[in-house]
């Protein structure tokens, strides 16, 4: 955190100040660690044990915060008889079809639960129809992060705990193997270390303390990676640190509006808000695709309203109850279309006409050779940016230009590169990682032919329109009826970003601005073009643009910007006060009900029906946030509490289970499944993986980012203060692998996978530790990922040698693998190829097989 | 002529500025100069655009350059810090290595031409036009209604601004493109 979120991590220095215990837990020791209390070493890709152990901890000596885990979670939910924990199979849950690689999650319920197959695996309602694992392909779950799985009823519930199949006790049973013991043996952290993390996390929970948790990318990039947040979330639910000040799971994000473009998505599988993006199957109407979770309990119970406000702001008068609000004009899923499908697409010659805005896929993207085969094989291509990035350039100085693989006269992609505007060229707001909005405003006009996308995008969607003006076929309708008029400012005629925004908030039947989405209404009088957004443009004044100053305000700062949903700073903050609405402690008093005045009040905006009193019941039969009981804090959730156990959404099961990264140096010491036995594969020639416990390639590589650059280098290796600061590509290893490899501090080293080969600077340093398991030692070598061809600073790529192979929720890849290093530089040429096909043809490294169903 | 007793490491051991953050390292050319910050003609509030703590920046224009950025004090996420990257930005958007003019390369060149801004937005839309209408689909292999083109992708997002985000996913939604994609899953 101090490397890559430094400013953010004054305040974790901060809490220092004040007495709190501060531990760093990475494989390597970083600036973090350096002024951390305890840092743990541990495996890279080995979290869930790590995890799974302190869950186990907590579990095994009864340290849990029992009233909050009885009220405000699924402990008490009964589980289906039909459910199969991993302890019963060996390793795998029940449902699981291994020919198919994956899960029917159907037994996963709860018991008495109406049979509903989880969110993205629901029947596609045609017998005989497609097979089901197509299905299985829709992902839902980051659906999620909005709102939760549809359940279809509240679960039956013993308070007690004690009931042999609810949660709690199927939670037992489950990490009772996760033993210091074993954490041990597959992390390579001593029992003592780990008892010390123990000690100091469960101290520091329950009525007057909290802690947190602060994670990244090394949390997320494994095809695992949803399953260890997942541990991590089990954890701080189970010391009720979720929803109260100082507590929660922050995860730290990479880029200044990544969690605006989560919310307001360029991703494939969901629309504004976290909507689901339809799917063929399942969604041949708006009351097909509403039903699911219309009426459910909180307040995605009201998805209909945000979905059909949402067809308004993009179809406006064209979009009326008769006509569905246009519903159908929306594109439809079949399956997953991540980026690295996408990839997939352009290598096998479907998907010709590519844009890439801002991003840097030849360097920054796993398996840089895959990528670029990908661009080679386009028609056309757009890449809009500040520098010229190795992405517009793979055409003449690629490393396939080099090694003979492509040649420039061969390759067939026309490409424009348009420059954009920079972030002080334009107005609009970033969402940072506490989901709150800043407005910027432009300082200068941008340069030359330099635009903001804002105004690519409107001019671009204009001259669409204009060639398709006066079509008659249906395929065009979309993109004509779409409300696409803004108006323009300034010497180019920049769309004004602010009525954008305004959109994005929403407006009433008489066209005045929103102020909260629970204004929104299904009837088509409201239009909203992200329902979380909405409030941002309240009173008809941009609350994102508000700057007042820290020192005039509290601690929370409210009048800062704007923090979705409703300027909320805490998700879920009724959590901080007791099911009597009485604060847990003095201490931690952050929201809490006021009998006086019959609603909920405090230092931040409740995240609460206002009015709810904490003892009230809902009706029988009620539905969206009516059937929110008075203690049900998680107000997203179907059934109002947070899991603990995840009974329907997740594809590889409802628990988090230890498996070993796809490339990993040892056997998988939990259980006998080696790898997550749900993930999805990639099997393309240019993607072998290697093999487990392979010989050929001893060593764990893990990448990562330094202070001084910023991801693939497009805002960072052109600058001549940060290329000064880190002027080279490196490696780091530590003193005992420097030895065992013969490489020289300050020399130069070759790092090889199945994928590739790149060359870097050897650092041996302390920094990186030997981690004993059990018998044998584990080394890593450390990898910075920002270099490529262009810039002030050049070196090879890491994601050059970096695999994909998939988590199966969310479709990230693992950033983790296996390779060799040896000293010296890498060969050139035709020869580089020749040296990986060794390597390759050594270690048995091979693609995944094509799947025929 | 000074005396060595003047040279400022010794003026900063023998006075009060022991820091060397004051009177210690000031020179009669320092008093002389005024920092850009001061004369700049606006300061414009602003946030840094690289990682996602969201740090305030204040951008300093003079004759319509940016001249300085700085940290604001006022913002109670960052108080006024910024880390190396934040501290740079003003190297990044007035550096010599932004591209101010469109690249176009020909399919099979082996080098960039010049191009006119309008004309390339105007073969891109001609391009995503044809290229829509080539690869429509209205329904998958199982008959299912799709009403999509897999034709056309876009990756990026996460530098961008929200609005941005929105007339992106708004028009490819409209066009029927479904793999639209970001550094979110990547």
């Amino acid at each position: 955190m101090a490397e890559c979120h430094p400013v953010g991590f004054q305040w974790v220095m901060e809490a220092k100040r004040k007495g709190a215990t501060i531990i760093h837990v990475d494989p390597r020791f970083t600036r973090t660690s350096a002024v951390a209390d305890l840092h743990v070493p541990l495996r890279a890709g080995t979290d869930i044990a790590f995890l799974g152990g302190l869950v186990h901890h907590v579990l095994d000596n009864d340290l849990d915060f029992r009233e909050y885990v009885v009220h405000y979670t699924n402990a008490a939910a009964l589980v289906s008889e039909d459910f199969r924990d991993t302890e019963d199979l060996d390793g795998l849950f029940s449902g699981y079809d291994a020919e198919e690689q994956q899960y029917d999650p159907t037994t996963w319920q709860y018991e008495n639960a109406p049979q509903s197959a989880a969110a993205g695996m629901r029947d596609p309602g045609q017998p005989g129809g497609p097979a089901a694992s197509e299905e299985h392909e829709a992902a839902r779950s980051e659906q999620a992060g909005s709102g939760g799985p549809t359940v279809p009823a509240k679960p039956d519930r013993d308070e007690t705990l004690q009931h042999p199949r609810c949660v709690f006790q199927i939670l037992k049973r489950h990490f009772a193997r996760y033993t210091p013991e074993l954490v041990a043996e597959v992390c390579g952290v001593s029992e003592e270390d780990f008892l010390r993390v123990a000690k100091a996390l469960t101290e520091n929970s329950g009525r007057e303390r909290t802690s947190a948790f602060c994670y990244a990318v090394g949390w997320t990039h494994h095809s695992t990676g949803v399953q260890t947040i997942r541990t991590a979330s089990i954890l701080q639910t189970l010391l009720g640190n979720i929803g109260r000040p100082g507590g929660g799971i922050l995860a730290l994000r990479g880029h200044a509006s990544i969690q605006g473009s989560t919310d307001i998505p360029t991703l494939f599988n969901i629309l504004p808000g976290y909507i689901p993006m339809p799917h063929a199957a399942q969604h041949r109407s708006l009351e097909e695709f509403v039903a699911e979770d219309a009426g459910s309990t909180g307040f995605w119970g009201n998805m209909d309203a945000y979905t059909v406000s949402l067809l308004k702001a993009w179809w406006g008068d064209a979009a009326t109850q008769d006509n569905d609000f246009r519903f159908d004009y929306l594109p439809r899923l079949t399956g997953h279309h991540g980026t690295y499908d996408t990839v997939v697409n352009q290598i096998e010659g479907r998907s010709p006409g590519y844009f890439v805005v801002g991003e840097n896929p030849a360097v920054g993207s796993a398996n840089g050779k895959m990528q670029r085969l990908g661009l080679a094989n386009l028609e056309w291509l757009v890449v809009r940016d500040l520098t010229m990035v190795e992405t517009a350039t793979f055409w003449k100085d690629g490393p396939e230009i080099e090694s003979g693989e492509l040649s420039t006269e061969g390759i067939g992609t026309e490409v424009f590169f348009l420059p954009a505007a920079s972030h002080v060229e334009k107005k609009g707001s970033f969402t940072n990682t506490q989901r709150m909005l800043q407005w910027r405003h432009q300082a200068v006009q941008p340069p030359g032919d330099a635009r903001s996308d804002l105004q690519f995008y409107y001019e671009l969607g204009q001259r669409i329109r204009a060639r398709l003006a006066g079509s008659t076929d249906e395929m065009d309708r979309p993109l004509l009826d779409l409300t696409w008029d803004y108006p323009t400012e300034g010497p180019l005629g920049e769309p004004d970003a602010e009525a954008v925004l305004r959109e994005i908030n929403g407006w009433d039947g008489s066209g005045d601005a929103l102020s909260s989405y629970t204004q929104l209404a299904k009837d088509g009088s409201t239009a909203c073009g992200c329902w979380i957004y909405c409030g941002v443009y309240a009173d008809e004044t941009n609350q994102a643009a508000r700057r007042k100053p820290h020192w005039e305000q509290s601690l929370v700062a409210p009048e800062w910007g704007w923090a979705w949903p409703a300027n909320r700073r805490i998700l879920y903050n009724r959590a901080s006060a007791d099911p009597d609405g009485k604060p847990w402690s003095e201490r931690k008093k952050y929201v809490w009900w006021d009998a006086e005045q019959g609603k909920w009040t405090g230092d931040d905006v409740p995240d609460f029906v206002a009015d709810r009193a904490p003892d009230h019941v809902p009706e029988e039969g009620a539905q969206g946030p009516d059937a929110l009981g008075g203690r049900d804090p998680f107000i997203m959730q179907t059934d109002g509490k947070a899991w603990l156990y995840v009974p329907t959404g997740l594809a590889d099961g409802p628990l988090p289970t230890f498996y070993e990264p796809v490339e990993s140096p040892v056997r998988n010491a939990a259980h006998r499944p080696q790898r997550n036995p749900a993930l999805e594969d990639v099997a393309e020639p240019a993607n072998p993986l290697n093999p487990p416990e392979s010989r050929v390639f001893p060593y764990v590589f893990t990448s990562y980012r330094l202070t001084e650059h910023h991801t693939a280098g497009g805002m960072s290796r052109t600058l001549p203060y940060l290329s000064e600061l880190q002027p080279e590509m490196f490696c780091e290893v530590s003193p005992r692998l420097a030895r065992e490899r013969g490489l020289d501090h300050g020399g130069w080293a070759t790092i090889v996978t199945s994928r590739s080969a790149i060359e870097a600077r050897v650092m041996v340093t302390a920094r990186m530790r030997s981690l004993r398991l059990g018998e044998r030692w584990v080394e890593h070598v450390g990898l910075p990922y920002h270099w490529g061809a262009n810039g002030l600073v050049t070196g090879d790529s890491v994601n050059d040698l970096v695999g994909i192979a998939l988590d199966p929720n969310v479709h990230i890849q693992d950033k983790v693998g296996t390779c060799d290093i040896r000293p010296g530089r890498r060969p050139r040429g035709p020869a580089l190829v020749d040296f990986v096909d060794d390597y390759r043809r050594r270690s048995g490294a091979h693609p995944a097989e094509e799947d025929d169903s | 002529m000074p005396t060595p007793l003047e040279w400022p490491l010794l003026r900063q051991l023998r006075g009060r500025d022991r820091l060397g953050r004051g009177a210690a390292v000031e020179s009669a050319t320092t008093r002389s100069i005024t920092p850009r910050t001061r004369t700049a003609d606006r300061v414009v509030d602003s946030v840094c655009p690289f990682c996602a703590v969201g740090c305030g920046q204040k951008v300093y224009v003079q004759d319509e350059k940016v001249t300085q950025i700085e940290g604001d004090p006022a913002s109670p996420i960052s108080r006024g810090r910024l880390c190396p990257k934040g501290s740079a930005s003003t190297q990044l958007v007035t550096s010599d290595h932004r591209v101010t003019k469109v690249r176009y390369r020909r399919p099979h060149g082996t080098a960039w031409e010049d191009l006119d801004l309008d004309t390339a937005m105007d073969m891109i839309a001609d391009r995503v036009v044809a290229t829509r209408r080539k690869y429509w689909e209205w329904e998958d292999e199982h008959g299912r209604r799709t009403r999509r083109t897999l034709g056309i992708a876009s990756l990026g997002g996460a530098t961008l601004d929200n609005e941005e985000n929105y007339l992106m996913k708004k028009l490819y939604t409209a066009m029927g493109a479904v793999q639209i994609e970001n550094q979110a899953r990547i």
